[in-house]
């Protein structure tokens, strides 16, 4: 007994550790000068990359909770056309990850774009003779973030709308409220804190794009990262900015778990009853309805339709055996990530289950930290210590043998898949441990009282009660492997392309129709984890209803 | 003590249970003869379900050993694995698997046996519980009760040397409980069954066993007859954690008289008390009976209506309040005067603890100083 105990807190620790060393690495290099580039940089450009941070937060604020609370209200509270089908359709701007929403809207308002050659077309106006909004501009980089990350603030309220005891909002229709009053004064204050913790989810997102701020020449702090690993080459410079970054997140990070804590206790009763939704009347019907279309319209129909056409116009040109190798090195390295980190977060999970104790829970905790470090972080992160590694045992080669191993890890897809499992761990575990969770101790322990020793209860209980977490731990990674881009970028190995990194190079060299299949291939399979979801929001509302 | 003649299903002997160096039950022994339903009635957190739970072999003793049929299976550092005991278990919150049907379920703990007769007892089981028409069906589709009755033919299955229930009625419908407690004790005979149940609710402890232990701050207080529980507690906290009552202050006349209030009764009086030495009398509500021919005649205080009968509070001269379980057809106004005898064929009576004696005869020196 005491030695199983400790060999579940040494590997749990000893995973935490592991995946904790990218953070540490950057965070250690407070302490490495940096020499006249770091005085350079806070001389000239890093109050740009605060401001701009900031501007880009309080834009993404604004945006997020317009779309997000107000969908969610409606879906939830509300009855008018289209209502079921927007509870899920609203998800979906979820597959289209930000930097390719920012390549679409560019292609379509750019001055050769449909929207302005139409406008042209049917004012006879020439070029300089109109204003039109400026898409690449912080306000523009809000704008896309806003669309596509709403779906967490839509995801958490309306789950706090649902849960919300329904007899508070009843009592406050009969203390003398309307509907409106009720849901300032009641609904909205009691899912506050819901609605911050899936606020934080956003702005953490925001902090970590790299894709659309550098497309749009936004300086913040992912690209300053970027242009100082590669342009300034000054690696401590460059982990100091992330460190600063780091903190932003840090604060982020603690909004979202005092939130959460202390949603868990905003709910005064446990009971769910059916919802009375209340009939909208008149043009507020076709104002809900349209509200919610327009929503999804602009964060995905339009986006979507629009690489979908670019896609078959350069069809002929893009679809050829370089994009199958394009394809399959993406499912390539996302199946392996998603099988990795599925494995880890098992170990994980079990360690947890088998021996709850302060040190497996913390080291758990822990190793789910990641997903709050910016991908750009993280690759900092990785490449320091893996090139360290790689010097190291390539100079002992040399000196013992006289054989020179290169770079053995960071020029190999070793160091992409720890990144991604540093970035993606929570996602693996979150559903891997809410499959544990379904399985009560006592299932065991009624197995085990009917005959069967531990070994066997695994394949008997376990594995058939844990097929579609582990089923969907691996998709979500798999998903999230598959649109992410930053680190992607840093630590790919040489020639290594990616649909991702196909994507935003040929974007970069401003070949938008061309990137389009690429970027579709992603959004497609994106889509996947919002049919998910929708089916799992769909089973909670079957729940309730019984 | 025992009668030896007849082999123990099952011995606990001397147990002691401890988490993390903290003892939840301590030396306790029962035994229980084949066939027969014993029950450990206590609070919550009173150590029950740790005993249990050391029975069926998921914790260790830490003082002790348990025997079934004879046959050590836990004591200090060594215990037999819940796996080879032999044990069913119901639990708590049933512990349904929810992959499986309900067939499949209670076909678990059979895998053992050839198909056919695995189906044949599968069968068999859900026909005795009624539900051979939900066999296909998966466990989240059954009701409460449904899932209780799952849970309880799944561990009865395999034919277990004992059958252990945690708390098995504890998520159902009060009404519920003591007609389910009452069918599963039913079931329970017809197959013969030794089974050990964990409750905090005596009336599902009545309903359901043979021999109740109640089980109170780690330790086992009695071990008896659910009648014998009521009328004849082994201590004071028996007496109080079941049933109603009232301790109503007397002294010892002799060894077998004692005088209370109301007038001298009689019953054996424990050793310890001389003549003249200060005890309390449990008096149960069903101990005073409404009688108008009877001279004693005490005020209403209160009144409280049950259905079948009126639950009176009756206030004696000193000021002290009884209780009196009356049939309803009795209907008094609080206030009004009404005539009871005691009827006490059992004498349950407490020695007080030393302090209660000196304050008791120090309110009695303040009460003649008033007069």
């Amino acid at each position: 007994m005491m030695r199983s105990l400790s060999y579940w807190s040494i590997t749990t620790t000893v995973i935490a550790l592991l995946l904790g060393i990218p953070a540490c690495v950057i965070v250690a290099n407070i302490f490495v000068p940096a020499g006249d580039v770091w005085r350079h940089l806070v001389d000239t450009v890093l109050q740009d990359y605060v401001t701009n941070s900031l501007l880009l937060m309080v834009g993404v604020t604004i945006g997020s909770l317009f779309l997000g609370v107000i969908s969610a209200w409606l879906v939830t509270m509300l009855e008018f056309p289209g209502r079921r089908l927007f509870e899920w359709a609203l998800l979906l701007p979820m597959a289209i990850p930000a930097y390719i929403i920012a390549y679409t809207y560019t292609g379509m308002l750019d001055f050769a774009g449909p929207v302005q050659t139409s406008l042209r077309e049917l004012t006879g106006w020439g070029y300089g003779e109109y204003w039109f909004p400026e898409i690449r501009s912080i306000e523009g980089a809000a704008i896309m973030l806003a669309l596509v990350l709403y779906p967490y603030v839509y995801l958490m309220a309306r789950a706090a709308f649902i849960s919300q005891s329904l007899c508070v909002l009843d009592v406050s229709r009969s203390l003398g409220n309307g509907p409106w009053r009720t849901f300032f004064n009641v609904a909205l204050p009691l899912a506050r804190p819901a609605i911050a913790a899936g606020l934080s989810l956003v702005l953490m997102e925001t902090l970590a794009d790299y894709g659309t701020v550098q497309y749009f020449g936004i300086s913040t702090f992912t690209t300053g990262i970027f242009r100082t690993w590669y342009g300034l080459d000054n690696a401590p410079a460059a982990a100091q900015l992330a460190t600063i970054l780091l903190m932003f997140v840090l604060v982020l990070l603690t909004l979202e778990r005092y939130s959460r804590r202390r949603a868990r206790y905003h709910y005064t009763s446990r009971r769910h009853q059916e919802i009375h939704r209340i009939q909208l009347q008149g043009w507020h019907k076709p104002m809900a309805s349209l509200f919610c279309f327009g929503t999804v319209l602009l964060g995905f129909l339009l986006p979507a339709g629009q690489l979908t056409l670019w896609a078959i116009d350069t069809a002929g040109a893009m679809l050829n055996s370089k994009f199958f190798t394009l394809v399959m090195h993406s499912l390539e390295l996302a199946s392996l990530a998603a099988l990795l980190t599925l494995c880890v977060s098992l170990v994980l999970g079990y360690g947890r289950r088998l021996e709850p104790g302060p040190t497996v829970n913390i080291a758990v905790r822990a190793a789910g930290m990641g997903y709050a470090v910016p991908g750009t972080v993280i690759a900092i992160g990785v490449i320091i210590p893996f090139g360290w590694l790689d010097n190291t045992i390539d100079g002992w080669m040399r000196a013992q043998f006289g054989v020179s191993t290169g770079l053995l890890l960071s020029g190999s897809m070793a160091g992409l898949l720890f990144a991604y499992l540093v970035r993606f761990m929570a996602v693996s575990l979150n559903a891997v441990e809410t499959g544990l969770g379904r399985i009560t101790p006592s299932m065991d322990e009624a197995a085990r009282s009917m005959g069967y020793p531990p070994r066997h209860i695994m394949g008997k209980v376990h594995i058939p009660m844990l097929k579609g977490s582990l089923l969907t731990a691996i998709l979500l990674v798999f998903v999230d492997v598959l649109k992410e881009l930053p680190a992607t970028l840093i630590l790919r190995p040489f020639n290594f392309n990616t649909l991702a990194v196909r994507a935003y190079e040929l974007a970069s060299d401003e070949r938008l129709a061309d990137s389009a299949s690429a970027s579709l291939a992603i959004v497609m399979a994106g889509i996947l984890p919002v049919i998910l979801l929708s089916r799992s929001i769909a089973q909670s509302r079957h729940h309730d209803a019984t | 003590m025992h009668n030896h003649a007849i082999m123990m299903q099952l011995e606990v002997n001397e147990v002691t249970v401890a988490y993390d160096g903290k003892v939840v039950i301590e030396q306790v022994s029962f035994a229980l003869e084949p066939g027969r339903i014993g029950c450990l009635l206590g609070p919550s957190g009173c150590g029950k379900t740790s005993l249990l739970r050391a029975i069926a072999g998921f914790e260790p003793v830490r003082q002790g050993e348990i025997k079934l049929q004879g046959k050590v299976v836990s004591r200090v550092h060594a215990m037999l694995a819940p796996e080879r005991r032999r044990v069913g278990m119901v639990f708590q919150d049933f512990a349904l698997f929810p992959h499986l049907s309900v067939e499949k379920n209670v076909a678990f703990g059979l895998q053992h046996l050839p198909a056919r007769q695995r189906n044949t007892r599968v069968a068999e089981l859900l026909a005795l519980v009624g539900m051979s028409e939900l066999a296909n069906v998966y466990p989240h589709q059954l009701s409460g009760g449904q899932q209780q009755r799952v849970a309880l033919i799944r561990a009865m299955a395999p034919r277990p040397d004992i059958l252990l229930m945690d708390e098995p009625f504890s998520s159902m419908d009060a009404e519920l409980r003591e007609q389910l407690a009452r069918e599963v004790r039913v079931l329970l005979k017809r197959d013969g069954i030794t089974a050990v149940l964990v409750t905090h609710d005596q009336i599902e402890a009545f309903a359901m066993a043979d021999v109740i232990g109640v089980v109170g701050d780690r330790r086992l207080r009695q071990w008896d007859s659910g009648y014998r529980i009521y009328h004849n507690p082994a201590d004071r906290f028996v007496a109080d954690f079941v049933g109603q009552g009232v301790m109503l202050p007397g002294r010892v006349l002799d060894k077998q008289r004692i005088e209370i209030e109301l007038g001298v009764v009689e019953g054996p009086v424990p050793e310890s008390c001389q003549a003249g030495c200060p005890i309390e009398v449990l008096l149960r509500p069903d101990d005073v009976i409404h009688d108008d021919a009877s001279e004693l005649k005490l005020e209403v205080k209160e009144k409280a209506f049950r259905g079948a009968e009126y639950l009176y509070t009756l206030k004696l001269p000193s000021g002290q309040a009884i209780l009196c379980m009356v049939q309803s057809h009795h209907n008094h106004q609080v206030g009004e005067m009404i005539g009871v005898h005691l009827a006490m064929d059992d004498l349950a009576v407490f020695p007080l603890k030393p302090e209660d004696a000196a304050r008791m005869a120090a309110n009695n020196t303040t009460q003649h100083e008033a007069h």
